[in-house]
């Protein structure tokens, strides 16, 4: 081609010296790991609307949202799926109480103030932490933490918010996620500050900042977009739990976000249900799959909303 | 340079030739007086027995190779090695006269009275406006007006005419030497009594390094500087005086460690410096 011109000197070629085979192979291999998860999330999403749909035959979308009682297993069925959202809600909300002040706070201890050796010990201990099976931690809600507050429910502050519990109560659930996700948000939020780069530190040491002061105003906004990917990482593992709830919350579908209320949460609705003796095709069945699709979308909706505030407040360093 | 003499040597031209002559080497009115000024990081011995003073409303520079301790050296002086847990000082550093290693010294209030400027101009992601208020903000000085403060501490950084109408702008968005002459404007907003420059240049274009050497020249009336450089041009541009460090094997040992080798006026280093390993580096013999 145009390359190999006479007045080019001899020997001299710019052309590729080989074929590269390993590197394409290899990129080939990428492409298709890639493939596949977009591949299989598709299919999650097909698998989970096509019952769905079959559901929102038997009963409307309005009907959905609109009926006030959720009785699905009844004999004249009928499908809130308020009362389990707000069911997910509560539990959700006091996890969130707990985990993302403790996780934000544990992250800003780790970073800022732990020496080196405690963070060597504390970091790989979370991770640990992140890996227990959920199972271990509705065990312990059921077997330690319930009790407790029950034996104790006048002792304390959630005394003055209302009767003592049943053996199943939000705050049970609550705490006990809470505890789940604190050291996802913790460890993400503290990968986030560590990434800060150290010239922003000095220069805020420099002008005599306090420890606090670095954190609060230079650590904190600029890992803000990885802290708030760790809540919604956290807060996404906490609706999504299911044996937690299952065991610690209970199986009632009360509207409440009272303390010491059962609820019902999607997840352990779908856990409970599809595990029980339900007849294949009935509208039980199909709502299964309502449920699983309305849980879809929160999740979607969450992180679409952490996008936006992420978008809205984060400082870029460079 | 004989220029330089006369535009910023502290001691009048008679003391060259009077007794004062060999006292002229020190300043008469040091903010600093560090004795047997050791740092260690872990086991290494970085730094061994510098003794230094630096004159008030005097720039000070710190020259020597790379490695020598110039950074370790200027670190000390505000306490800013405290950020590195192997980091460890011995001997004492007195700033008017106080040891700013003593035991109940808060190195907090050390950083507010002693600013620095850093080699990569590091500002905060935020606005230019927030960047100055920073320091005035979190240390709670009593600022009448935050608006003028910013305006005078960006002129004072000779930065204010290209910035006035872009306050709110993202500091990111200015060029390598205006980020760096933002630090010094953040720097010197909580009015500090001494700027502490390590290689504050040494990102910078020729251009925008001149601006800043034009400036070191002007925040010197008000202010003391102490500037790590290893550009012997600059060192000989700006300072009144020059700290010569190197780095030597421990007679014991044999193990490297930095160690000052000659201070004095700058002019008197550059153009007859005492010590022989001095001007092998100035004069570019240095291997
Ligand atoms: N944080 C640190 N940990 C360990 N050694 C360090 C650290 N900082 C500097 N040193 C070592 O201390 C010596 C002096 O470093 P420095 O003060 O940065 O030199 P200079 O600024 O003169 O180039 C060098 O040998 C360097 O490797
Ligand atoms: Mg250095």
């Amino acid at each position: 081609m145009a390359s190999s011109t006479a007045d080019s000197p001899a020997g001299l070629s710019l052309e590729p010296q080989s074929r590269r085979v390993g590197e394409k192979a290899i990129v080939a291999w990428l492409f298709l790991a890639a493939l596949a998860a977009v591949l299989i999330t598709i299919a999650i999403v097909v698998a989970l609307l096509e019952p769905a749909a079959e559901f929102f035959r038997f009963v409307s979308v309005t009907e959905f949202f609109s009926t006030a009682r959720w009785t699905p297993t009844q004999a004249d069925p009928e499908f809130g799926v308020l009362r389990l959202l707000a069911g997910t809600g509560a539990a959700v909300l006091y996890s969130c109480i707990i985990a993302l002040p403790a996780g934000l706070g544990a992250a800003i201890y780790m970073n800022e103030y732990a020496s080196f050796r405690v963070r060597q010990v504390l970091k790989p201990l979370l991770e640990i932490l992140e890996g227990i099976p959920t199972v271990v931690y509705g065990f312990f809600a059921v077997a330690f933490v319930a009790p407790l507050m029950k034996d104790n429910w006048w002792t304390w502050l959630p005394g003055q918010l209302g009767e003592e519990p049943g053996t199943q109560f939000i705050l049970a659930a609550g705490v006990v996620l809470g505890i789940m996700i604190i050291p996802t948000v913790a460890s993400v939020s503290q990968d986030a500050m560590a990434a800060i780069p150290r010239g922003l530190r000095e220069a805020a040491y420099g002008l005599g900042s306090t420890r606090m002061q670095v954190a609060t105003r230079v650590v904190v906004p600029g890992a803000l977009s990885g802290i708030v990917a760790s809540f919604v990482l956290g807060l996404s593992r906490a609706i999504g739990e299911t044996i937690v709830v299952l065991l610690a919350a209970g199986a009632m579908a009360n509207l409440s976000i009272l303390p010491n209320d059962p609820v019902f949460t999607m997840t352990a609705f779908i856990g409970r249900t599809s595990t029980g003796e339900i007849a294949y095709g009935t509208t039980t069945y199909y709502s299964i799959f309502a449920v699983g699709a309305l849980l879809f979308v929160v999740t979607l909706v969450v992180n679409l909303i952490s996008i936006a505030l992420v978008r809205k407040f984060r400082e870029v360093y460079e | 340079m004989p220029d330089l003499t006369e535009r910023h040597s502290p001691v009048p031209e008679t003391h060259h030739t009077t007794r004062d002559d060999a006292m002229a080497a020190l300043p008469r009115d040091p903010v600093f007086v560090t004795d047997k000024l050791n740092v260690y990081y872990g086991d290494f011995h970085a730094v061994t027995d510098v003794d230094l003073s630096f004159g008030k409303n005097e720039i000070t520079a710190l020259i020597g190779p790379s490695g020598c301790g110039k950074s370790t050296v200027l670190r000390c002086l505000n306490r800013m090695n405290d950020l590195i847990p192997t980091a460890r000082v011995a001997g004492t550093v007195s700033y008017h006269g106080l040891d700013i290693y003593g035991e109940r010294v808060d190195p907090i209030e050390v950083r507010r009275r002693i600013g620095m400027v850093f080699q990569k101009p590091n500002p905060f992601p935020k606005s230019i406006y927030d960047n100055v208020a920073y320091g005035p903000r979190v240390t709670g000085m009593k600022v009448e007006n935050m608006d003028d403060l910013v305006e005078s501490a960006l002129t004072g950084a000779a930065l204010w005419d290209e910035v006035k109408d872009k306050l709110k702008q993202n500091a990111n968005g200015l060029s390598g030497g205006q980020q760096q002459r933002l630090c010094i404007a953040r720097a010197i907003a909580t009015m500090p009594d001494v700027v502490l420059m390590d290689e504050p240049c040494s990102a910078l274009d020729p251009i925008a390094t001149l601006k800043i050497e034009e400036l070191m020249a002007e925040l010197r009336n008000n202010y003391t500087i102490i500037i790590v450089t290893h550009n012997m041009q600059q060192a000989a541009r700006v300072s009144d005086r020059t700290a010569f460090f190197s780095v030597q094997q421990k007679s014991e040992t044999g193990d490297r460690t930095g160690a000052l080798v000659e201070y004095d006026l700058t002019t008197k280093i550059f153009e007859s410096p005492a010590d022989r390993r001095t001007e092998d580096y100035i004069s570019g013999r240095f291997g």
